[in-house]
């Protein structure tokens, strides 16, 4: 009884701290299988720093309404967006928003719409695992 | 037997139910389908069937390749029972037209709730036009820049 006591505690604490440093680090097992589909159809090692080059960029081709993933995601990952609709997006952050890019269908559904919207065409899986990395960073 | 002493009480009895209606009065049933609320909700607030007839759900899940300018794409399958959601719980659903019925005539199917007669009603003279442009509301289609349990089919804030 004493043992099962101790093991309920021990797990219990394990969840308390897994889901506390999981808001700070970035692992998700969900999510790091949705970036490893990508890179198995990517011509380089992802980076961070083309994923932020990417978010910021102004690329035309797009719709004139959304100029850049910014224009609704506002300039840091770490902050809410807002649609045009005017409702608000939570940050694009993993550290912020932990739910973030843990479901395949959702995150090929946002990145068809989205990158259509700002670039006019779809996103290379480098385009969208460099782009996972650079918000799983954060 | 009725005694003259009961009168004011009678009143106020009468003065609080009159006033719990007025105040009661904008509330609409809140969206209970998961489906709905997660794919009706991701660009703008999810809005209350209850606020366009059938006719204009039934245009509007029609034409989502040209949603309000945005291409929208769903399976079919979500479609039909979005589509049907909607229509089910349309202003003209119960056998009493709703709020939002009036004033549509039968020749109209409008596509933007801020276009119907009882929606352009409830705002004119109390928005000042430019707080449609402020930065936080942004759009007409952010009720809950205003009326904060908007999603809650509570709009009795005003």
């Amino acid at each position: 009884m004493k043992t099962l006591h101790r093991t309920i505690v021990i797990a219990t604490a394990a969840i308390l701290f897994g889901g506390a440093s999981s808001s700070i680090a970035v692992a998700n097992p969900a999510r790091d299988d949705i970036i490893k589909s990508f890179a198995t159809q990517a011509e380089m090692p992802f980076s961070a720093e083309r994923g932020k080059a990417l978010f910021e960029a102004k690329p035309g081709g797009g719709k004139p309404e959304t100029p850049s993933c910014t224009t609704c995601h506002g300039t840091s990952p770490l902050k809410a967006g807002q649609t045009r609709a005017g409702k608000l997006i939570e940050p694009m952050a993993v550290s912020k928003t932990s739910g973030r890019f843990t479901e395949l269908k959702k995150v090929r559904k946002w990145f068809r719409r989205n990158c259509k919207s700002v670039m006019g065409r779809e996103c290379t899986p480098q385009e969208k695992g460099d782009f996972l990395t650079y918000m799983s960073s954060k | 037997m009725f005694h003259i002493y009961k009168l004011p009480i009678l009143a106020a009895a009468l003065f609080l139910l009159a006033t719990s209606v007025s105040v009661a009065d904008e509330r609409y049933s809140p969206i209970k389908d998961e489906l709905v609320s997660k794919e009706c909700g991701a660009c703008h607030m999810a809005f209350q069937p209850e606020m366009l007839p059938k006719r204009s759900w039934k245009k509007i899940v029609g034409n989502l390749s040209d949603h309000f300018g945005e291409v929208v794409s769903l399976d079919a399958m979500t479609k039909e029972h979005i589509a049907s959601y909607l229509q089910d719980n349309a202003a003209d659903s119960g056998w009493w037209g709703g709020k939002f019925m009036r004033g549509i005539k039968n020749h109209m199917t409008p596509l933007r709730i801020t276009e119907t007669p009882h929606w352009i009603r409830e705002h004119k003279g109390e928005v000042p036009s430019q707080l449609w442009s402020s930065p936080k509301v942004k759009s007409k289609a952010n009720c809950i820049a205003c009326h904060r349990r908007a999603n809650r089919g509570d709009y009795d804030d005003d």
